[in-house]
């Protein structure tokens, strides 16, 4: 077999020599571009041109700081690379100025710093003891931020594709399977199914075609992790299906990717062309006599193509809806040919078990969940980002620790993980360690793995009805509970908050809940009703506050709101009583003013208006 | 203009290979045009009722023409819970259309969107898929500057 290994020397020769020379490098995913990466890139590319600089430009996927995004890091010879946030195209011209013609870092810009064996600047943090990064491990998105997503040299370089040698030149396909079962790795696109045994039943599956499906339908909202692996390190997720196919004895994968996801896509593509140039994927892969091809296949919005079996439906050129198992995708799959389907991430963990070994991953995790998991955090937390942490931290490390708790010194009110099949978590759980089971027990799971952060302002009747609303939605209509119970459901909740709340309601959403539950066919239905169920058990109370007492405790629900005016503080100064849309304020100037409640639309224009603060809501 | 046989055509040989043909003449027209499921499913060898299906079981096909800018506007949770609602009006105020609709002169359609995977910053729009983020209210009037 031909080996990659003078080549991959190569690779690192040339990544260190060009350590060796300045290096600008900016973090150019979406997420990077959305936030003005490339007005960054513009102006530094500018800069180093008139001045006629002799610097290396490098984009990279990103590092998981979406708070700190724009990201451009500086490495000068023989120094730390310095990881510079919130970077303006002004601010870039500044910082290289300083850097770059003076040796002087600008501090007050830079999130931390990564020593890389020279000696670390002072007063400055490294990185890996940032806030951020300290209850961090870096393995499935390790390169993530580091290497230039579409430079093969560069996934080469950092050992990437030995995993696949190894599997090609010394392992049979029974090992492989063995090795990812000792593992005990686990599907990390939702259900948590212990992806060894999935290979293995693909593996006994009788005939000679079979595929290989990478579910990149990523939907649950607050989840990004997906793409930013596939943006940042899109050959992690070739390499791993690369493996499965071996294993298993399929020659033909395909990625199912959302159309939302342009970017994520056009990596994939070079990465699949470069890959097969070098003879990495195709035919008789680094002459080893074994062949797999990698297709794209893109999504066009649908929730619901994220089921396996409906995902394979949408990629033979149908409806996306789901269908009955089993059979299951390795018995019959896409177009009733054994398949395996795994997640994105599930495939990225993949090349560094083969590498380092099943034990080196089992030993970070809990007794029935193993390994790393990333996971998004959004919402009210301070730093919005991608978070890669041991399976079984504490949900509060993840909350305070790594995401520095809530924005504008608001007080926590609970998590939402697991997204729209998940639930809530309240304050008093917060210590829970974060695996597979410890949440389903909570009423949660672990899902896709977006944390959605929520304060005191978040009305939980409010986000449960919206995460039904999306459920509701997107549910293909295939069967009467899904469709039809999930609407009811969301017209009770519609109701609640609105202030229209009937005393049964509460008893009618649970008793629908579980008839949607037990009754529907595939895993969207089976799990609409979990956030209603969660903040029905987590914050009962708050329902009850609309149903009996017509307020919303969060001061979210516009129909429940009173705006008040408070007669002590009201100045008279009528500013309110302009721009109220509704004419619903009056009063004489200098005298306190009043809102007549039947006229009040609570659109707040007043409250916003009024200088002395005297309009509030409640 | 490409011809939309042409474009259906390109796709012929592709197993499942209808919806990318839909994607390719979404690019071209921003929707797809009447007679073009008819040639699908004729190209695909499937019935008409099975290619019109297809065509408007996903949420980014559309069978009736739409603006030359499409904004979608996210209100997932997580968009929601980050003022959406306002984000919302302020688009439906500045066009003077209800989401769903597109402006007379046919350059802006408003349509709602579940999360696009942008969620670091919400709330979130899309334009022509190119994502927004961390709108406010305020920033709607520069947003749509860019697309005129
Ligand atoms: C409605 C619905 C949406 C889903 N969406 C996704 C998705 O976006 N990505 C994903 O990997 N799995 C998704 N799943 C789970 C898949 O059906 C399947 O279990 C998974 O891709 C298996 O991969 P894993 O074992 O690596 O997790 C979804 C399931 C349901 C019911
Ligand atoms: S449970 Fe809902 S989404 Fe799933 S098949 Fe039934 S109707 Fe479709
Ligand atoms: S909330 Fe709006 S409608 Fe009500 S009093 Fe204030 S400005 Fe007028
Ligand atoms: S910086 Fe890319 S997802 Fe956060
Ligand atoms: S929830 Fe709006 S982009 Fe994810």
């Amino acid at each position: 077999m031909h080996s990659l290994k003078e080549m991959r020397r190569e690779f690192q020769r040339a990544f260190n020599v060009s350590t060796n020379r300045v290096k600008v490098a900016i973090g150019l995913g979406t997420c990077g571009i959305a936030a003005g990466g490339e007005k960054v890139w513009n102006a530094v590319n500018e800069y180093v041109e008139n001045e006629g600089l002799d610097v290396d430009m490098m984009s990279t996927g990103c590092l998981g700081m979406c708070y700190a995004e724009p990201i451009m890091e500086v490495h000068m010879p023989g120094e730390p690379r310095f990881v510079y946030g919130n970077v303006k195209p002004e601010t870039a011209v500044e910082i290289l100025e300083r850097h770059l013609k003076y040796g002087r870092p600008s501090p007050e810009y830079i999130v931390g710093q990564d020593p890389r064996g020279f000696e670390p600047a002072p007063n400055i943090m490294e990185l890996k003891d940032t806030g951020f990064f300290k209850s961090q491990v870096k393995t499935v998105l390790g390169r993530c931020g580091i290497i230039d997503p579409e430079q093969i040299a560069h996934y080469i370089a950092f050992g990437g594709y030995e995993a696949l040698e190894k599997v090609l030149s010394e392992m049979s396909q029974i090992e492989v399977i063995e090795e990812i079962k000792r593992s005990g790795l686990r599907g990390r696109g939702g259900g948590g199914f212990p992806t060894g045994r999935k290979w293995e039943a693909a593996y006994n599956s009788p005939g000679p075609k079979k595929y290989v499906i990478c579910n990149a339908d990523e939907g649950d909202p607050g989840a990004f992790m997906d793409r930013s692996i596939l943006e940042g390190d899109p050959h992690s997720v070739l390499e791993g299906m690369a493996i499965c196919g071996y294993a298993i004895g399929a020659d033909e994968g395909y990625i199912y990717v959302r159309a939302e996801y342009p970017l994520a896509i056009k990596r994939l593509r070079k990465a699949i062309q470069d890959a097969e140039a070098m003879g990495i994927l195709g035919d008789n892969i680094l002459d080893s006599g074994f062949s797999f091809r990698i297709r794209i296949a893109a999504g066009a919005g649908a929730f619901v193509c994220g089921e396996e079996t409906a995902l394979m439906h949408s990629i033979e050129g149908k409806r996306g809806m789901p269908r009955v198992r089993p059979p299951y995708p390795a018995q019959s799959g896409l177009w009733g040919k054994p398949t395996n389907i795994n997640n994105v991430e599930t495939y990225a963990n993949v090349p560094g078990i083969i590498r380092k070994g099943a034990d080196w991953f089992a030993a970070m995790g809990t007794d029935n969940s193993k390994g790393s998991k990333v996971f998004a955090l959004t919402g009210k937390i301070r730093r919005t980002g991608l978070a890669e942490v041991p399976i079984g931290i504490s949900l509060r490390d993840v909350v305070f620790d790594i995401g520095g708790g809530i924005q504008n010194d608001r007080k926590f009110k609970a998590v939402q993980i697991g997204g729209p099949s998940g639930g809530c978590i309240p304050a008093s759980h917060l210590d829970t360690p974060i695996d597979y089971d410890s949440l389903i027990q909570l009423g949660a799971m672990m899902g896709s793995g977006g944390l959605v952060v929520m304060d005191e302002d978040t009305c939980m009747v409010d986000v449960a009805r919206y995460f039904l609303k999306f459920t509701q939605e997107e549910s293909c209509g295939k069967c009467t509970p899904c469709r039809e119970g999930t609407m009811r459901m969301l017209q009770i909740l519609e109701r609640i908050c609105q202030g229209q709340g009937g005393p049964e309601d509460i008893d009618t959403l649970e008793n629908l809940a579980l008839v949607v539950k037990s009754t529907s066919l595939c895993g969207l239905g089976q799990s609409a009703p979990n956030p209603v169920l969660a903040t029905l058990r987590y914050f009962r109370s708050e329902y009850e506050e609309h149903i009996f007492n017509k307020k919303c405790p969060a001061g979210i629900c516009v129909e429940l709101l009173d705006i008040i005016i408070d007669p002590a503080a009201c100045k008279g100064c009528t500013l309110c009583k302009n721009v109220c849309p509704a004419d619903a304020i009056t009063g004489e100037r200098k005298k306190p003013h009043s809102i007549d409640p039947e006229k009040c639309i609570k659109c707040q224009a007043c409250i916003m208006k009024c200088p002395f603060g005297a309009i509030t809501k409640g | 203009m490409a011809n939309f046989r042409d474009i259906i055509g390109a796709f012929k040989d592709k197993p499942g290979g209808i919806i990318e043909a839909y994607h390719a003449l979404q690019k071209e027209y921003n929707y797809i045009p009447k007679g073009a499921v008819a040639e699908a499913a004729r190209v695909f060898g499937i019935s008409e009722a099975q290619a019109y299906g297809v065509a408007t079981f996903y949420s980014y096909l559309a069978t009736e023409p739409r603006g030359k800018y499409i904004i979608r506007i996210c209100e997932s949770a997580p968009c929601h819970i980050a003022g959406a609602d306002q984000v919302i009006k302020a688009f439906e105020r500045h066009l003077g259309i209800k989401i769903g609709e597109t402006t007379p002169d046919g350059k802006f359609t408003l349509e709602f969107a579940e999360c696009v995977g942008q969620c670091q910053e919400t709330p979130v729009v899309t334009i022509n898929s190119v994502p927004y983020v961390g709108i406010t209210p305020e920033d709607v009037p520069a947003v749509l500057d860019k697309c005129r």
